[in-house]
């Protein structure tokens, strides 16, 4: 399962990063070398053990279906790098 | 006359502080002229602060003074402190050490913000860290690295390492700060303070931006047990706003602070004293514990047999996570975007790109492999097993023994630079203080030593929702060892 170049590109594109031609190899050796890390738990067994996803094998609290918070639009709007007329803006998606 | 009396003032922890100023000794509005003062002084060579906000802190010490003329004080209104920048503070830019967040002036409190304004504290500014608490070392900071006030050459450790270098120089009396896998324990013991991260739960996480949301738990670097005792009674506590916040009564934590030590079983997890620990640390760390046994605690050996595989089944969770909690900063509601973005994905991937530094980056890319198809069992279901293995190793050890000491960091602060290179030597940073964090259990990392003239941190791990003695052993460590009152003598502070 050696990690390619390919790989790295398939990654940042699911991650929605750019990477320059020169930051793709080095992901590539930084990252193979935290996989082979990593890859040190593959020598436990672990059959029949439970995943834990939380410290305490706690699950989530849930809250009374009820409005709480006040509408802050535009507090909230300001901190937007681009807006109008109470919507934010991104560049073109349709033609 | 009036300098000798503020430079004594800059040298008391909170509890001084707060019966000086019961007495009058001085008032909030000089004490914290003469931090910001000293902020001024010192900060531009230590980059321990980000944000300096001296107008706000200056009202909010007027408000205490004028609340303590008219006898209506809270104990510790009119303290100084500071807070890591990854807490929302209304009204302040609160950056997490990343250009993305570089503009982002929040539009909210997080709770613990909240619950120290009410306690009426002055908050001098917001602390240096690693980007989004991602590091060992404060180097990621894309405001550049904080330094050790022990040695300039050193880091201070990290995430919190710029709360860590701004007590430790006496640029404020303490500091809330976070732990994600050793981010407060470990600068704790770089610069000679105690830093405790409580429980998993015990401390809301509502409004401190998140890293790996199953981990991440705040807490304080201050210069004694007691001044964290005083702040951990005032953070702590259950908080609607945050599910994973926990509904238990939070104890009297001074209260229980002198209880004698008498019958105490601590641990040794053998994997701790191994190979790769400091010889001159462990014998920092063995003289400390001989202290624990002449007030009647008993020492024992116990195995923690998975504790090896935790940085690996934690640098699969923690990424993991930090890619999806990550995800929000997509250039569009609120942080960086990029300059003239061809189309959406162009924004997406430009506004990332440029607004995250190269750490974060590789983690989001790691978590984000993990937890892609094809690899989400052999990675991510795999690390939460592991992660099953070792909580199981500390329900195992906590048998047989109240609570489990051992060196914080397998050595003193290393030199800038030293370790940026290979991220797998800097996440082996960790080794002692990960596991704690997959495990969710409270950690303290109190001062027990010096070796060639730099701290030593001695860990000391509970149960669950032990804080009270966690904070209750340091307190009687430091009743009888002055570590915890030694300072790294940056001009005025010694």
């Amino acid at each position: 399962m050696a990690l390619e170049l390919k790989d790295i590109e398939n990654i940042a594109h699911l991650a929605r990063l750019q990477l320059s031609p020169a930051e793709k190899s080095e992901a590539l050796s930084s990252i193979a070398n935290i996989l082979a890390m990593i890859d040190q738990m593959q020598a436990v067994d672990t059959t029949g053990v439970e995943p834990l996803a939380h410290g305490f094998d706690a699950s989530q609290r849930l809250r009374d279906d009820v409005v709480t918070e006040t509408s802050q639009r535009e507090l909230l709007l300001k901190l937007a790098p681009s807006t109008d007329q109470g919507l934010f803006l991104v560049p073109k998606v349709l033609e | 006359m009036a300098t000798e009396k503020m430079n004594d003032a800059l040298k008391q922890g909170v509890a001084d502080l707060a019966r000086s100023l019961a007495r009058k000794d001085f008032t909030s509005v000089e004490l914290t002229s003469a931090y910001l003062d000293r902020i001024n002084r010192h900060n531009p060579d230590l980059n321990a602060y980000v944000t300096v906000t001296g107008e706000q802190a200056l009202a909010q010490a007027a408000a205490a003074d004028k609340a303590r003329a008219g006898g209506t004080a809270l104990p510790y209104a009119g303290i100084p402190f500071a807070h890591k920048d990854i807490f929302c503070t209304s009204g302040v830019r609160t950056a997490c050490g990343s250009r993305m967040l570089d503009n982002f002036i929040s539009p909210y409190d997080a709770t613990v913000v909240e619950k120290m304004n009410k306690a009426g504290m002055v908050m001098l500014g917001k602390t240096n860290m690693d980007e989004f608490a991602m590091g060992s070392s404060t180097e990621t900071s894309w405001y550049g690295p904080t330094l050790n006030p022990w040695n300039r050459a050193l880091v201070p450790g990290g995430s919190s390492g710029g709360s860590a270098s701004a007590v430790a120089a006496h640029l404020c009396p303490a500091a809330t700060a976070t732990d994600t896998g050793g981010s407060i324990r470990q600068p704790a013991s770089f610069c000679g303070l105690t830093g405790i991260k409580p429980t998993y739960g015990r401390v809301s996480r509502w409004g401190m931006i998140a890293f790996a949301s199953s981990l991440d738990q705040a807490g304080v670097l201050t210069r004694s047990a007691e001044d964290a005792a005083i702040l951990m009674q005032m953070m702590s506590g259950f908080d609607p706003k945050d599910s994973t916040s926990v509904d238990l009564p939070v104890p009297d934590y001074l209260a229980t602070l002198d209880q004698p030590l008498k019958g105490l079983r601590i641990g040794l997890p053998k994997q701790h004293f191994a190979q790769g620990l400091n010889p001159e640390v462990e014998k920092q760390i063995r003289a400390a514990l001989t202290e624990f046994e002449k007030q009647g605690a008993t020492l024992k050996e116990i195995s923690l047999d998975n504790s090896h595989l935790s940085v690996s089944a934690y640098y699969v969770i923690a990424p993991a996570e930090a890619s999806a909690n990550l995800s929000r900063y997509d250039g569009v509601r609120f942080g960086y975007r990029c300059d003239k973005p061809a189309d959406l994905e162009d924004m997406y991937k430009r506004s990332r790109a440029e607004g995250f530094g190269a750490e974060v980056k590789r983690r989001i890319m790691v978590g984000t492999y993990a937890l892609s198809a094809g690899y989400y069992d052999a990675y991510y279901i795999k690390a939460q097993k592991v992660r099953r293995l070792i909580k199981d190793d500390f329900e195992r050890a906590f048998r047989e023994v109240d609570v489990i000491m051992g060196p914080t960091s397998p050595h003193t602060a290393f030199p800038l630079g030293s370790k940026t290179k290979d991220p797998v030597t800097m996440y082996l940073e960790d080794i002692y203080t990960i596991a704690v964090n997959l495990a969710g259990l409270p950690g303290l990392s109190v001062p027990a030593g010096m070796v060639n003239g730099l701290p030593v941190g001695l860990q000391i791990v509970g149960r669950d929702f032990s804080e009270a003695q966690l904070l209750n052993l340091a307190h009687r460590f430091q009743q009888a060892t002055d570590w915890h009152t030694r300072t790294p003598g940056v001009e005025g502070s010694n």
